[in-house]
């Protein structure tokens, strides 16, 4: 049996925010009986789409995590409706039945992930539906799939054991998979958005030059794995994929016939440390 | 079920089905292209083949459609404010204070007519003041260049014309340099996609967010394109005080000048390839002039002052070092200079230094072979491989209008479209009528007096923005009636509290607004005539072909599609297409048969168009009508010939360019516009003007900006730069306020506890914490000019001292009295100045902005 999937590639978001208007588009003022109500004029965020801004100036990123239901197969929400408002489809989206589900407010609290939102006029609990009533109609992938310009978002139609077999092969991450809720939206280059880097510019003071090839290595105090990369032409260095608030670690900064520069720092979040001058060593 | 019609339509953000449902839009979406729609064009370089997805896409403001058709802010009769009487009390200085109350089509038209009657036979048909606002809604019968000026021709109106608010330093500085003033100063860009895709190493993208602005209506049809050139390792590099979305995407590394310096950098850049000759010596000595003399300039030889990535280091805070690298890099590379968003443009072109970021763009170019593979000014917005002899015009070559001085329509179109029927013109609207420059209304209602010179879009001739006007123009009288066609400019223009005050003043006796929602300038209206939008009429239109100024701009997408714009549903209320606003009056005025031709609806014109254009040589109208749209085929004998390459190797001229006019070159076809058909370092039209003008010198230099870090008293008092570039999620004011749905995009606007959605200014972290200002909070952004509050959003993507939002709120919405008070609706532009660039360069310098910002208390009662 095939099933739907959604991959989200947050490398490829740039936040230009057509899901999330072509998802209003769709389900503002429209009913889908009897897959979903009509959507509020403003409020609610079926696809909503969350910002991350990482390090200092100069030397940021910035990536936008798009955030729909995760049509998880262990459901919390499922688990939380009463008198079966909340349903899989054997195409393996949920749905919340919009009478069924008629007063139940808990239903929004039931979602780790916050993507159930409250209709206050309706007194219906909300969410993403994949556009089921489309793809029900020959639509090969919903609203905001269709609306993407960066190809950020994906449909896949299939088999779970194909499924499986992408996301080993396209290194695929699931929110929060210590709940083992098993979303059927996926992420790629989720570390842009959930990991954090350690930047700096690299500077040798003598010359006032930009230190190119420097070989920046970071280690974590209590551990044994190093991590070492080249600055850039312009003296630019970033360790990227670490784990916010991992505690402290060891930067050491190499380069031929100046003196090795370290220090210790303690990873909160991204951090741009700005410039570093390396001196010339002594001989 | 009742059954859905999947029609077509046509948005300034790209063409779009509509999905009608029992006289209701159920979805507007992009066009998927079925199986007997033409071809896409390929691409190979570098061992891959590049092909276009086979859709349209869309910018998200064409996404809010159904919210701005349906929205709650719809002028759906005909208003009129409650103590205006045109045969008594005007009361004008309660404009934007009192109510209004509904009235028939009837009594307004009375009302307007009798007015238009009663001040030409007083004053003179020059005494109307009309102009529109930019981009009011999509399609070429019911565009401003057409239906609105057939009819303002035929009343007579003085135009307020729009100065070129986009181009602005290529404009009035990069044209002196290297001609293309059919282009207003900005230059050709065709098949250089494929010249990147084969040759290009790296891209400069300096003052460039294509990501945000799409060129222009071109939606995000060349995001493919950078992933591709990404994709294939070619470099980019992001000069702009904001770390903007195609940074966010693409940057390879950032550079964030201090707004208004970064001209120094680009001195530096210059300094460093002539100190280490890494420049294109040959180019520079065959297909420039000029050069030893500005050499002289950067070397310092004629100032004392060398222009070394030390000295600009002080003026921009780019360390020297990274300047050195970035310029050896430069050079070293086959690099595009992405400068602006469409290939000219930019917010850096838009201040008081945008003369000299223009031209200094256009000599960092030229320094490297600009023209030769690989190596140009493109932004990777056009240039995709089109059919540029399919003949479909662009919004700005007339449509019915056929205004062949106000419009591109003199070129090719009226002469296909008027065989028969009478076009329109205008002597006011004319060089020897009457004008009035847009963002000096405010100046000419209140003081009675104005001169300047170049009227509006100086495009005909190098010189023609040299030409001097005054209003009142000889024998002409003053305004005593403004036909306000929109309402934008408190959020598009400069130091805007100054039109509230226009509109306060008894020397404007009469104020018309014809508009479709109820925001901005329209609630200072005496009549509101209620609009519809072009979803609630015919309309014939092409994917980003706006044409005139910017010949072929459809080469921004990777399929011609022209779309008839079909009447989806019925107008709301008794509001009227602006055609038929116009035909209703003209009854009145007693035109009605020149002005629709004898009674023709806007269906009849729409099909009269599509005659005219080479459409039926390919498709009959009743197939078009039954599709709703076409894709131009791509031709099978395609040959590239990419932008200036005939330049570079002294060629005569083999792009499809419409430009320049023959009478400006020795040989036509031979070499640039300029005198010496070369790019001239050293210009020879500022030469011939005014070779004494100190704030435009005759070659590109580095100026402090009249207000800046170096206007030491205002900036102690106002110590933080406002850059307000062009908007993202709205296209000027479209899209915006409205209750559209686009307010609730996280980065446009901000919802609050009191329900008001504010406006944004990103301001860095150090800055928001030296005022206590916290993700979100209220603030307050003064100056001497103004007041506006809007939501913080501390960030660490402008450096400290630099502060970003961007312009173009739809709405305003003062806390106190107009004009007067902080407005909460974000008019950002009430902050800005309404200086010109130079003195004799009639155009807007709003990124030259010095506020402070501070925490907003509440409301001082």
């Amino acid at each position: 049996m095939k099933k739907w999937n959604m991959i989200i590639d947050v490398a490829k978001c740039h936040d230009c925010n057509n899901c999330f208007l072509a998802c209003k588009d769709e389900h503002v003022d429209n009913e889908w009986p009897p897959y979903a109500a009509a959507q509020p004029w403003h409020g609610h965020r079926w696809m909503n789409i969350m910002r991350k801004e990482r390090g200092q100036y100069p030397l940021v990123d910035v990536a936008y995590r798009p955030t729909p239901c995760m049509q998880c197969d262990d459901a919390p929400c499922i688990k939380a409706g009463k008198d079966g408002a909340v349903y899989k489809r054997e195409d393996g989206i949920i749905i919340i039945d919009p009478q069924k589900a008629r007063d139940q407010e808990a239903l929004v609290d039931s979602c780790p992930y916050g993507a159930i939102w409250w209709n206050a006029d309706k007194s219906v609990p909300q969410k993403c539906t994949f556009c089921a009533h489309l793809l029900e109609d020959g639509w090969e992938k919903p609203r905001c799939v269709q609306a993407c310009p960066t190809g950020a978002l994906r449909m896949v139609h299939a088999e779970d054991a194909e499924m499986t077999k992408i996301c080993d092969a396209e290194k695929l991450d699931v929110l929060q998979p210590e709940l083992k809720t098993k979303p059927r939206v996926y992420y790629k280059n989720l570390f842009r958005y959930a990991r954090c880097f350690v930047a700096g510019n690299v500077v040798l003071r003598d010359k006032d030059e930009c230190a190119e090839g420097a070989r920046v290595s970071l280690a974590k105090l209590s551990g044994n794995n190093t991590t070492t990369v080249a600055t850039n032409n312009y003296g630019d260095f970033k360790i990227d994929g670490l784990a916010e608030n991992s505690g402290r670690y060891t930067l050491r900064i190499d380069y031929t016939g100046y003196g090795v520069k370290t220090m210790e720092l303690d990873l909160a979040t991204s951090l741009s440390i700005g410039m570093i001058f390396l001196q010339p060593a002594k001989s | 079920m009742h059954t859905v019609e999947k029609l077509t339509n046509g948005t300034t953000g790209g063409p779009v089905f509509v999905y009608v449902q029992d006289g209701r839009i159920v979805r507007i979406t992009p066009m998927e292209f079925d199986a007997d729609d033409a071809a896409s064009w390929s691409i190979e370089a570098r061992g891959k083949k590049f092909s276009p997805p086979r859709q349209t896409s869309l910018a998200p403001y064409s996404f809010a459609w159904k919210s701005m058709i349906y929205s709650p802010k719809r002028n759906l009769y005909p208003m009129k404010r409650v103590d205006f009487n045109s045969h008594g009390r005007r009361n004008c200085a309660k404009r934007g204070i009192s109510g209004y109350e509904r009235i028939s089509w009837d009594e307004a038209a009375d009302i307007v007519t009798n007015e238009i009657k009663r001040i030409k036979r007083e004053h003179g048909p020059g005494a109307i003041l009309s102009t529109a606002s930019s981009h009011h809604l999509w399609g070429n019968i019911g565009y401003r260049h057409s239906a609105y000026f057939r009819f303002a021709n035929l009343m007579g109106f003085t135009y307020a014309d729009h100065n070129p608010d986009s181009w602005e330093g290529w404009h009035w500085g990069g044209m002196h340099h290297w001609g293309f003033s059919h282009r207003l100063g900005i230059p050709e860009q065709y098949d250089l996609l494929e010249d990147a895709l084969k040759h290009t190493e790296m891209i400069v993208f300096w003052s460039s967010d294509p990501e945000a602005t799409h060129g222009i209506y071109s939606a995000f049809e060349s995001t493919s394109r950078r992933q591709w050139l990404k994709d294939l390792g070619v470099k980019m590099i992001f000069i702009d005080p904001f770390f903007n979305h195609t940074a966010g995407m693409y940057a390879d590394k950032w550079f964030a000048p201090r707004p208004e310096a970064g001209n120094a950098m680009a001195c530096a850049i210059a300094y460093v390839w002539i100190t280490e000759g890494l420049y294109d010596k040959e180019y520079i000595a065959e297909r420039t002039t000029g050069f030893d003399i500005w050499k002289e300039y950067i070397l310092g030889k004629e100032d004392g002052v060398p222009k070394s990535p030390e000295w600009a280091e002080k003026e921009c805070m780019i360390p020297a070092r990274e300047i050195r690298v970035l310029a050896r890099e430069w050079a070293s590379k086959k690099t595009m200079l992405a400068a602006g968003g469409l290939g000219g443009w930019g917010g850096a072109c838009r201040s008081a230094s945008g003369n000299e970021w223009a031209r200094l763009m256009i000599s960092l170019a030229a320094m490297q072979g600009m023209g030769k593979q690989g190596s140009n000014i493109w932004s990777t917005t056009q240039g995709a491989p089109t059919d540029t002899r399919f003949m479909f015009p662009g919004y700005a070559e007339g449509g019915i209008s056929g205004d062949v001085d106000n419009s591109a329509a003199g070129f090719r179109w009226v002469y296909r479209m008027f065989s028969v029927d009478q076009p329109t013109r205008s002597s006011i609207n004319a060089p020897m009528g009457q004008h009035i420059p847009r963002l000096k209304i405010p100046d000419c209602i209140l003081n009675g007096r104005y001169e300047w010179r170049g009227k509006g879009f100086c495009g005909p001739s190098i010189e023609s923005q040299f030409h001097k006007y005054k209003y009142p123009a000889d024998g002409y009288p003053e305004i005593q009636m403004y036909w306000r066609y929109g309402g934008s400019f408190i959020g598009t223009m400069c130091e805007t509290n100054r039109y509230v005050k226009a509109y306060q003043t008894d020397r404007l006796p009469f104020v018309v607004n014809q508009s479709i929602w109820f925001e901005g300038e329209a609630k200072f209206a005496d009549i509101i005539l209620p609009a519809c939008t072009n979803f609630e009429r015919w309309d014939i239109s092409e994917f980003a072909n706006c044409s005139g100024y910017i010949p072929d701009t459809y080469i921004q997408c990777s399929h011609r599609v022209i779309s008839l714009q079909k009447k989806c549903i019925e107008p709301p209320g008794e509001s009227k297409s602006d055609y038929d606003i116009f035909a209703f009056l003209s009854k009145r005025l007693g035109f009605y048969d020149v002005y629709t031709a004898g009674g023709m609806t806007d269906l009849d014109w729409v099909k009269k168009y599509f005659q005219a254009t080479d459409l039926p040589k390919y498709i009959s109208w009743e197939d078009f009508f039954r599709k709703g749209y076409f894709v131009v085929p791509f031709p099978h004998d395609y040959k590239p010939t990419p932008a200036l390459r005939w330049f570079a190797e002294d060629r005569p001229k083999d792009t499809p360019d419409w430009g320049p006019h023959p009478e400006s070159q020795a040989e036509f076809g031979k070499g640039l516009q300029t005198t010496s058909g070369k790019i001239e370092f050293v210009s020879s039209s500022l030469r011939k003007f005014d070779p004494d003008d100190e704030e435009r010198p005759l070659m590109p230099t580095y100026m402090p900006s009249w207000e800046g870090h170096h206007t030491t008293e205002l900036y102690d008092k106002y110590p933080l730069h406002l850059i307000s570039p062009h908007p993202r999620f709205s296209f000027h004011t479209m899209g915006d306020a409205k209750d559209s749905w686009i307010n609730d995009v996280k980065d446009h606007r901000v919802l609050k506890e009191d329900g008001h959605y504010y406006w944004i200014i990103r301001i860095n972290t150090k800055d928001a914490e030296a005022r206590g200002v916290k993700e979100h909070d209220l603030v307050k952004a003064f100056n001497d000019r103004g007041e506006v509050i809007l939501a913080a959003q501390v960030t660490e993507r402008v450096p400290p001292g630099t502060v970003h939002s961007y312009e173009s709120s739809a709405d305003y919405d003062p806390v106190g009295e107009p004009g007067a008070s902080a407005d909460r609706a974000g008019c950002i532009n009430i902050l800005t100045p309404s200086r010109y660039i130079t003195k004799d360069s009639a155009g807007m310098a709003p990124n030259s902005c010095l506020v402070q910002v501070e925490k907003y208390l509440g409301v001082a009662l």
